[in-house]
């Protein structure tokens, strides 16, 4: 009886998975889904030979400060940071007077009350303050931008596959439409306002390139401000904003392996001095 | 992880689990070392699990607050907040200036002068927290029009707890004098506390 | 208590012997995980995944409460909240990475135990309670993963909620009331989140609690075997306290170590980037997937593609929901008297046909929609429940099982080469 009942609604799954099956082979055979723009010209990210890849990866402070120096000269004007705090830049290795110094000075004050009439206001940056966003809301973000509205950065190498590799590509990733796309895909011509970018996944991407020239920005420490070295830099950077606790995940990390392995040893031993005497 | 501390069962001797011991001090002793290992291990689990009820970072960082004082006429108070606590600046007349000072200050519960309470030269600013020192209600005294309590300071309506001019307790429950938190004049009329 | 040999608690201090008076605590542990639990002597690793479960949980539990001391469900800042956690409470990006990752390890050691009860027959008379009462406990689970995962309120989260519920939306008349019922409003929003945060802090305890049930239910037959032969006597068990309690330390050595692995260097090897981009109700992210452990019935609700007397839609959530409910029925589905696989040589082949089968579904889970993956979808789906619904009820009809050991111990002989000479210690 039971296996008469379970045949049945067993054999009714299967027979209704056939008829499926053969409606997407009939669809698979005589139309088949033509190919896309953005799955023949994407490109996966080139690596940025970042110090904080890999398992013991660390943070070259100087590097993600040159990279925040990019961020501030080119990124700030559009894209906000606001999970991370002026305070946080003590730890890529700037002195509590020099952040409160970048604070006081940052271009884009503070939303805040005026505390005579409680109108709305600015004032300047605190270190206990995030960084502030260039735009006041959304909409003024897309006003400004061609209806794009530019992601916020904090968390930007977290949210791409390959973040790091991904910023790192796509910022230097601009060129021309390849002559064999528009033959191709006649219909996939980037449209005006919008750039073509391979790294960028349709392909078409609203930011203009922001890193234009070497010797964009002026490093402090004479590193030679190339296009390729200002993107790997304001990669590390980004990869400092979204995971600043990476050295410490690591180091602790180490430790606890090496101690989980000790005790995984001891185990090992206990477990056959108590099961010595017993055939199992 | 049953194995912590119990490798051999409560009221019972190991010894008939391990018939033919060679060298049982030798033998047990890994299993007393797995053991002992997991507890260590279990208690470096424990710290950052007690850590993360400690203030977070934004809590530390936000930890000085800028009082303007210029407004606040002398005889007059305002209430201002501190570590989201309720912080007093007070602009002392000259006669609570000199009631505070002829106190004796042996007969006090928290002996304090109130050169002690403020900073040089600047005796009439007396910048206190607004936490009754007893059990954490609000003094009352800093607003306007309100119960400055039987010594002309701050009174705690909670529990009866009377502060004097120099915000000193004086009768009631509370233990100590209002507490005055680390500050100091960044400008003649700017106090930075914390 | 199961066997007449089992050992009887009998304190020695006078604290113990009164509190085992007014309080029969200890006694209770030292039946169920103590020395009183008598347990078949041949038990392999698989058997370390029961406790390895248990401990997961415990870390859920712990690592839960004490995010829940700095999350806010709330939409408007659930997102942020999250960032704190990992940016500025102490230890919190180990709690969090902790909890995340602890979600995986918690259902991969499920889904090894699970298939540990399949493989050995575990599921099997006198056993059924114990299985029913653990797929009570494996839905529970993914109600409260499934509840988890929206919290963080990033896209992957929001999108999940916003399909999942959409499950019942295939329920024809009602579905579309249900579904507004369940969120709290037409999308998920704050009533939803909220009503989220409140069930995933509670599930985990009644996940506790019919746990207690499934170790109570278990210790009424006793532990199965690997051989799926009957304890006959005493020689075929040792006390659980010392020799699996000794053998499970090793099981969570090596379970702490992968879990550290995880945690440490590759926290987010088994999130998705999408879910580090806040909800956003108006943008679908371009491929949305379920956690890994989810991926085998999206799949199966994925392969419905078809009209057929019912609406597509509702084919896949029925498939999906029937995938897991027929778990319930398979200790009746089944109706060979041997437990064991190492015995049943063409059930055998069929598990491992669906072992495969299931991570084709995982991978199709995952992969995206294109003509080949659809039809491995289809053509796994198919199999996943032939394989449950014919192949295993006809299966032991003409099915000749090899010769069963006569005890646990003649196997464990067998196993020594018949020879008796006392097993050296290794430790020297």
């Amino acid at each position: 009886m039971v296996r008469a009942i379970s045949s049945l609604i067993g054999a009714a799954f299967v027979f209704v998975l056939a008829i499926a099956l053969f409606g997407t082979v009939k669809t698979a055979v005589e139309e088949p889904a033509a190919e896309s723009a953005e799955h023949v010209f994407h490109l996966g990210p080139r690596e940025a030979d970042l110090p904080s890849a890999g398992l013991a990866g660390k943070f070259d402070n100087r590097q993600v400060q040159r990279g925040f120096q990019v961020y501030k000269e080119v990124c700030a004007a559009c894209h906000s940071l606001k999970y991370v705090h002026f305070r946080d830049l003590t730890k890529i290795g700037y002195a509590e007077a020099e952040v409160k110094a970048i604070a006081n000075q940052w271009v884009i004050e503070q939303p805040s009350i005026n505390p005579e009439t409680g109108e709305a206001a600015t004032r300047k940056n605190a270190p206990s303050d995030p960084f502030p966003s260039p735009f006041i809301n959304e909409i003024a973000a897309r006003a400004a931008n061609n209806n794009a509205l530019p992601p916020d950065l904090s968390l930007m190498t977290k949210a791409r596959h390959d973040g790091p590799d991904y910023v790192y590509s796509l910022i230097t990733g601009y060129q021309n439409q390849p002559a064999r796309l528009l033959k191709e895909f006649p219909g996939a011509k980037t449209p005006a306002g919008l750039h073509y970018n391979p790294y960028f996944a349709n392909l078409n991407i609203a930011m203009p390139p922001p890193l234009t020239a070497d010797g964009q920005v002026t490093y402090a420490d004479g590193t030679k401000a190339t296009k390729d070295q200002m993107a790997r830099d304001v990669a590390a950077f980004l990869t400092w904003t979204a995971e600043p606790n990476l050295e410490a995940r690591h180091a602790a990390g180490l430790a606890a392996l090496i101690f989980i392995g000790i005790f995984c040893f001891l185990a090992w031993g206990a477990y056959q001095n108590v099961w010595r005497d017993v055939k199992h | 992880m049953a194995t912590v501390d119990d490798m051999v069962p409560p009221g019972e001797d190991p010894a008939p689990y391990h018939e033919h011991v060679d060298d049982p001090r030798r033998r047990d002793f890994i299993n007393i070392a797995a053991v002992s290992f997991a507890g260590v291990g279990a208690v470096a689990i424990v710290l950052p699990l007690i850590n993360q009820m400690n203030p977070s970072a934004d809590v530390l960082a936000a930890s000085t607050t800028e009082v303007d004082v210029s407004k606040i006429a002398s005889g007059q108070a305002i209430k201002t907040s501190f570590r989201k606590q309720p912080l007093f600046v007070r602009n002392l007349t000259p006669k609570e200036i000199a009631e505070a000072n002829a106190v004796d200050v042996g007969s006090l519960r928290d002996p304090q002068t109130l050169a002690e309470r403020t900073k040089p030269g600047k005796e009439n600013w007396l910048i206190t927290l607004g936490v009754c020192t007893h059990l954490g209600c609000v003094p009352l005294g800093a607003g306007e029009g309100e119960n400055k309590g039987p010594f002309g300071g701050y009174f705690c309506p909670c529990h009866g707890s009377a502060y004097d001019t120099a915000a000193r307790i004086r009768q009631g429950p509370a233990p100590k004098n209002l507490v005055v938190p680390d500050y100091n004049f960044t400008s003649d009329t700017t106090v930075l506390v914390g | 208590m199961s066997f007449p040999w089992a050992k009887h608690y009998e304190p020695k201090q006078p604290l113990m012997r009164w509190l085992d008076e007014k309080l029969p605590l200890p006694r209770l542990v030292y039946n169920a995980v103590g020395a009183g639990y008598p347990v078949p002597r041949n038990l392999n690793y698989f058997w370390n995944f029961g406790v390895l479960a248990g401990l997961a949980l415990a870390v859920q539990i712990i690592t839960g409460v004490t995010l829940a001391m700095h999350y806010a469900a709330n939409a408007g800042v659930a997102f942020s909240s999250v960032e704190s956690i990992m940016r500025d409470v102490n230890a919190g990006w180990f709690l969090r990475y902790a909890h995340a990752n602890g979600a995986s390890m918690f259902l991969l050691v499920v889904y090894i135990h699970i298939g540990r009860g399949l493989y050995y027959g575990s599921y099997k008379a006198p056993r059924e309670m114990v299985w029913l009462l653990g797929v009570v406990i494996f839905l529970l689970m993914m109600a409260t993963a499934f509840m988890g995962y929206v919290l963080p309120w990033g896209q992957m989260s929001f999108w999940g909620a916003q399909v999942i519920t959409g499950f019942f939306s295939a329920i024809p008349v009602v579905g579309e009331t249900i579904r507004v019922w369940l969120l709290g409003g037409f999308a998920p929003d704050n009533a939803a989140l909220n009503r989220f945060f409140s069930l995933h802090y509670l599930l985990p305890f009644v996940i506790a609690g019919v746990i207690i049930l499934h170790i109570w239910a278990l210790h009424i037959p006793g532990s199965n075997n690997p051989t799926g032969v009957d304890v006959k006597g005493e020689q075929d068990t040792v006390p659980f306290h010392p020799y699996y309690t000794a053998k499970d330390g090793v099981g969570v050595g090596v379970f702490m170590l992968v879990f550290a692995a995880l945690i440490f260097f590759s926290p987010n090897l088994l999130g998705h980037p999408d879910n580090y981009i806040e909800a956003n109700p108006l943008s679908t992210p371009a491929h949305i997937v379920p956690e890994w452990y989810f991926l085998p019935f999206y799949a199966i609700l994925k392969s419905f593609t078809a009209d057929f007397i019912l609406p597509a839609k509702l084919w896949g959530v029925l498939a999906m929901f029937g995938s897991i409910l027929l778990l319930f029925f398979l200790p009746w589905l089944d109706s060979s008297p041997v437990r064991s696989a190492n015995y049943r040589p063409k059930y055998r082949l069929f598990l491992g046909v669906l072992l495969l089968d299931v991570l084709v579904l995982g991978y199709v889970g995952g992969a995206e929609a294109n003509a080949r993956n659809v039809i491995l979808g289809q053509i796994a789906s198919a199999y996943y429940f032939a394989h449950f619904l014919i192949i295993l009820p006809w299966v032991a009809r003409s099915e000749r099982p090899r010769p069963l050991p006569n005890s646990i111990t003649e196997a464990v002989l067998a196993k020594h080469g018949g020879t008796s000479l006392a097993h050296s210690a290794v430790t020297a």
